[in-house]
């Protein structure tokens, strides 16, 4: 994949000048860092874990302080003026959320607690709806545990098949072997926009090309793009898109889940409740139309106003500033990291983006971690929720460090000479 | 960087770099697995008992150097020992990686194997890797009780 296919419009000519990684975009991550109060907490934190976690800027959390005191109020009941302006903000952040991705109708944003849930939502309304014993649901050997357990306990509960592509010798989808897979029984292709554990990019629009071709759906797990690249679901032409707030820098227990309006539309209720009922009786319930169909009870109202301020946030830097940002740092860690003797980063030679995912000859990533703490850079250690993946690849775990709009090369340095310090302590 | 050598000490490095007693036992009398599930580390204790004497003890299994070095001392320590000796010093390991101080002093012996247990104490500052220092005993205690070729997780 090229990086042009991965913008919405083709980048502008850098200006003369400018900071930090130096292209020219106004780009300062040193700067930017003062938006985010947890570096003044933490003088010495080099952050290095935004793919499990983003740390959340000024905006969004006095955003969300600020509704609490001058706002809130229940929404989509109340007749009285603050709850019709609480109305007014939880729906304006659809409306932040249907731009962000650029859907085609506000009415395809359901909010979700995050990508685990929207993917259960899609698994236990759509599935059992639409699905028949036998029919198949394609994944790959990238997903992490959220994109394949759902999809387990709907074959235990329907019976039908879930069929795994798999990766090719470099860690990347087998574009040839999931043309394979997809069979005339493919109801749906569940698949990672980026892979967590590893930070290989999946090339979704020929992915969705080639299932929609044989039929089927396609539900793309956005957890790790979405704070990464600009995503347009219409050009993409999948049939659903998940995604998480609070790695957008936004707070926790809020995510999205995008679908079609007209796959949307026929899938029944997920949870039964308030606020996603038109009417009540004891014998016959009649449901609201999406999304409100599958929001029942009072919603995350302060989180969906604080994702849509970290889509403010987002969007004020520009995300084809941000994929310029991270591609930069990526190739930037990537080189230092490859001249450190021992260290093997997964998925080498495929095309990744924001994660730098890597094992150190000899020692445990747990190890690698704790030194690394020891020189405050905060990096994930383990499977990364990405069990099979990571056995796949013949290892228990790896080390994982993943940037943000925050981080640059100076981070990246540190993280280099603290591994070697790792190193040092523990080489044999 | 001195507390850094508080957790990883010469002995734990040297432990984790070459465990001693790594290998399996051909025909165990006892054997079980150890899990953690935090990480993914597994380790197989097996063990030769001739009544309640350990004759024979060994370990495989793939671990950061706190477990390795954990399990390593584990084996060397308690060949020779008995399944109440055994339980004797889990106990006791158990209440000091935690942070704690053991209520009864251990028989002479068995106080001066504790000792040899004494650098992986440091573990206590360290909430999430108690579980690498216990997870070889734990596998043990698996064994011990007779459940056989079972696995045992940390949580």
């Amino acid at each position: 994949m090229t990086t042009a296919s991965l913008r919405r419009t083709p980048a502008s000519p850098p200006p003369a000048s400018g900071e930090g990684l130096g292209r020219g975009n106004g780009f300062d991550p040193r700067r930017l860092r003062r938006d985010f109060p947890i570096f003044a907490h933490n003088p010495d934190l080099v952050f290095l874990d935004s793919a499990a976690s983003a740390q959340k800027p000024r905006s969004v959390i006095d955003g969300v302080a600020e509704y609490y005191r001058t706002d809130y109020a229940n929404v989509h009941r109340g007749v009285y003026r603050l709850s019709e302006r609480s109305t007014e903000l939880y729906e304006e952040a659809r409306d932040k959320v249907h731009r962000f991705l650029n859907a085609a109708d506000r009415r395809e944003i359901v909010f979700v607690r995050n990508t685990t849930e929207a993917i259960n939502l899609v698994a236990q309304s759509w599935g059992p709806a639409l699905l028949r014993e036998g029919d198949e649901v394609l994944i790959s050997e990238l997903e992490h545990h959220s994109n394949i357990v759902p999809w387990q306990l709907l074959r235990d509960r329907i019976g039908i098949r879930l069929v795994v592509a798999p990766i090719d010798p470099t860690g990347g989808l087998d574009l040839a072997a999931f043309e394979a897979a997809l069979s005339p029984r493919t109801r749906l292709v569940a698949m990672t926009h980026i892979a967590n554990a590893t930070g290989t990019l999946v090339p979704v629009e020929r992915v969705v090309q080639l299932a929609h071709r044989r039929g089927s759906l396609v539900l793309i797990d956005g957890s790790q793009a979405a704070p990464r690249l600009p995503i347009d679901v219409q050009a993409l032409g999948c049939d659903f898109y998940a995604f998480t707030g609070h790695k957008v820098y936004g707070p926790t227990g809020i995510g999205v889940l995008y679908a079609r309006l007209d796959v949307l539309s026929a899938m029944p209720p997920y949870q039964g409740g308030g606020e996603m009922i038109l009417h009540v009786s004891f014998d016959k319930t009649e449901y609201q139309e999406p999304p409100h169909r599958f929001e029942a009870g009072t919603p995350d109202i302060a989180g969906a106003i604080g994702l849509g301020l970290a889509i403010d946030f987002i969007e004020e830097l520009g995300r084809e500033n941000i994929l310029d940002h991270e591609e930069e740092l990526t190739g930037y860690g990537v080189d230092r990291l490859s001249r450190i003797p021992g260290l093997r980063l997964l998925g080498a030679g495929q095309r990744r983006l924001g994660i730098l995912s890597f094992d150190l000859e000899g020692v445990h990533p747990h190890d690698v971690a704790q030194v690394l703490d020891r020189h405050h850079v905060a990096v994930r250690a383990g499977h990364h929720c990405a069990q099979p993946l990571i056995e796949r690849l013949g290892l228990s775990g790896t080390t994982r460090a993943s940037l943000g709009v925050y981080n640059d090369e100076a981070d990246i340095d540190r993280l280099a000479v603290a591994i070697e310090a790792a190193r040092e302590m523990f080489a044999r | 960087m001195m507390d850094l050598r508080e957790l990883y000490q010469d002995i734990i490095l040297d432990h984790g770099r070459r465990p001693r007693n790594f290998r399996t036992i051909e025909h165990p009398t006892h054997f079980a697995q150890g899990y953690n599930p935090l990480c993914g580390d597994r380790v197989t204790i097996y063990l030769t008992l001739d009544g309640d004497r350990i004759t024979d003890i060994s370990f495989q299994g793939r671990g950061c150097a706190i477990s390795t070095a954990a399990a390593s001392l584990m084996t060397e320590i308690l060949r020779g020992k008995t399944i109440g000796d055994a339980r004797a010093l889990f106990a006791q390991f158990h209440v000091r990686v935690t942070g704690g101080e053991p209520t009864e002093a251990l028989a002479e012996p068995l106080a001066e194997e504790m000792e040899r247990l004494e650098p992986l104490t440091g573990v206590k500052a360290y909430p999430a890797r108690v579980k690498c220092a216990t997870l070889s005993w734990h596998a043990l205690e698996a064994a011990l009780s007779g459940r056989d070729g079972s696995t045992v997780k940390t949580e």
